[in-house]
């Protein structure tokens, strides 16, 4: 079992994420010199079920649309320099998504290049869909067949800690669970046992730390003169450093924006947990009750205490289906008595598309006043106190089964131009496909990982 | 002490907070910037109050988890999100911003733990 650390960094944290923020973290992994992996994550619920669509109207697409840009910055330095690199931007279609991979490896000259597809998360792949749509849901949900989209369990780390060891220089994935993205490698590199709670949980912190990028190094945290960060223009992806004990330190790339504080690392810690004394992942529970933080640089901070139970006995699975249409349409109105204007377009609006009866459910807010906050009834834009405001957007948020009748009730903002109150502009309207998701869960032993692997 | 030694200070000027989402739940952790009044935040954060926040969203359940060893209190709000990430018609889809909403809340502090701040 080597003694030697692992580093691992983190160069995106969803499918939208800062196409050049891997670079920095590259060159820090390079100049530290340690064994080193670098992981993305770029596939959030509803991502897969759009990369689905994808691939209905192409067989060779259905991964992360931004793959080669994201890749392309630190492929070669990676492969050179034995920097293993994982993700989850396979999507819908991680062997296709490998073939990319190979081809952009030739393009930039990287050398004898080993890309493993990992496999095995789509259920429609084992079962027929008619005995998918039998199994109970959570919550229960009735799914007419022809609106199913896509079906993909969480996959654990095996399948990646596999494909390491048989020598990958990327591993792609579907969905996988987030901390395994980092768990694979670290099981791989110390030879942690499947069932070593502790060291796993250990490894599934450190995952859970990485996996948003920039959210443990002061991304979504700055609130100026509170909480002040420097140069987020510029802001660091994490490296973590995990010791054979599963001891573990979260940084970031020298010279980087950003920060790496005991306040950054504890918000992150509890991000989208509910029982902080049982994480469930396909590989370990995670017990966060006796986690604590310490600054012990500037910019790194110790995390100690992960505690690891038995992993759950089921896989979760996401299915996804066809939610009909969303549109939305707003509207501006500034200057005197502008908030008196907008709520008049509101009104204008209800009264509208109360009389069409259009097959619609609707949403009102009036953006400077109540939206973030506000609710589909209006109840927190009734009660917001009048006060100065200058400048007020009306939004309207309408979601149906067919797409004539959104795009119909959106066609009422635009009216509002001529026909609605005095000095409204900047009217904009757009019409987007809703997916709607529930889960399912299915026993492991159906569902292990299958492992494809590509040569040059 | 009596009630000339307490304080009325919004929750933002002595706590963090982020949410995170999964389906139509959000979590909201709220950490103190001075574990010292942790205790008060345990104690007057309380589920009820938390539901009441976002009441005119309708959540059908508040459940709160104390995590001591960050000084942190966990909230776990469901169904706030009216119909979460895939198929809110919210602007905020994801109730990223909606932890703000608890650090608007207010909390009583003994006088002498707001002075040194």
């Amino acid at each position: 079992m080597p003694k030697e650390s692992l580093l691992i960094g983190c160069g995106a944290g969803f499918a939208g994420d800062r196409l050049d923020a891997a670079l920095p973290v590259v060159r820090e992994l390079i100049a530290q010199g340690k064994p080193a992996c670098l992981i993305f994550e770029t596939l959030a619920e509803r991502t897969l079920a759009l990369a689905q669509l994808r691939r209905r109207q192409d067989v060779e697409g259905g991964y992360l649309t931004t793959l080669a840009e994201l890749l392309a910055p630190v492929l070669a330095d990676c492969v050179a320099h034995r920097i293993p690199i994982i993700g989850n931007f396979g999507a819908a279609n991680p062997a296709a998504a490998a073939r990319r991979i190979l081809q952009l490896a030739t393009t930039l000259d990287c050398g004898p290049i080993k890309v493993m597809a990992v496999t095995g998360d789509d259920l429609l792949g084992r079962m027929r869909a008619d005995e998918l749509l039998a199994m109970p849901f959570s919550p229960p949900t009735q799914i007419a067949r022809s609106s199913l989209v896509s079906a993909n369990v969480y996959l654990g780390a095996q399948g990646i800690a596999q494909a390491l060891a048989a020598g990958a220089d990327v591993v792609v994935t579907g969905r996988v669970a987030d901390p395994a993205l980092a768990l694979g490698p670290l099981v791989h590199h110390f030879g942690w046992r499947w069932d070593d709670w502790d060291r796993l949980a250990a490894g599934v912190l450190a995952g859970h730390l990485l996996e948003c990028g920039a959210q443990v190094t002061g991304g979504y945290f700055a609130d100026p003169g509170v909480k002040d960060v420097p140069n987020l223009a510029a802001v660091g992806y994490p490296i973590a450093e995990i010791a054979a004990d599963g001891a573990l330190v979260i940084g970031k790339p020298s010279g980087t924006g950003g920060m790496v504080s005991e306040r950054t690392v504890k918000e992150q810690i509890l991000y989208e947990i509910h029982d902080p004394s049982a994480y469930l992942t396909p590989d370990v529970t995670l017990d966060l009750s006796g986690v604590t933080v310490e600054q012990v640089g500037p910019d790194r901070v110790r995390v100690t205490g992960a505690a690891g139970k038995p992993r759950p006995a089921t896989l979760k699975g996401t299915v996804c289906f066809d939610g009909g249409w969303l549109g939305e349409g707003e509207i501006s109105y500034a200057g005197p008595n502008c908030r008196a204007r907008g709520l008049l377009a509101i009104d204008i609006l209800r009264e509208r598309l109360s009389a069409l009866a259009l097959a619609v459910e609707r949403h009102f807010d009036l953006i400077g006043v109540a939206s973030v906050f506000n609710d589909a009834d209006g109840r927190w834009l009734d009660q917001c106190p009048a006060r100065e405001i200058d400048d007020v957007r009306v939004r309207l948020a309408v979601s149906g089964a067919e797409r004539r009748d959104v795009e119909r009730a959106l066609q009422e903002v635009e009216a509002l131009y001529t026909a609605g109150p005095a000095g409204g502009g900047g009217v904009r309207t757009h019409v987007t496909p809703l997916m709607n998701s529930t889960s399912v869960f299915v026993p492991r032993e159906a569902f292990a990982p299958q492992i494809e692997t590509l040569e040059a | 002490m009596t009630a000339e030694d307490f304080v009325d200070v919004p929750l933002h000027q002595i706590a963090h907070a982020r949410t995170g989402d999964k389906g139509n739940r959000i979590n909201v952790a709220v950490f103190c910037y001075d574990p010292a009044v942790y205790p008060y935040l345990a104690e007057q954060l309380t589920e009820a109050k938390v539901l009441a926040c976002y009441g005119h969203r309708a959540p059908s359940a508040v459940t709160r988890y104390l995590v001591p060893n960050l000084a942190a209190c966990n909230f776990v709000i469901d169904d706030v999100l009216a119909g979460g990430v895939n198929n809110s018609l919210c602007l905020d889809r994801h109730g990223k911003g909606l932890s703000y909403l608890l650090l608007a809340m207010t909390i009583r502090l003994p006088r002498q733990c707001v002075a040194g701040r």
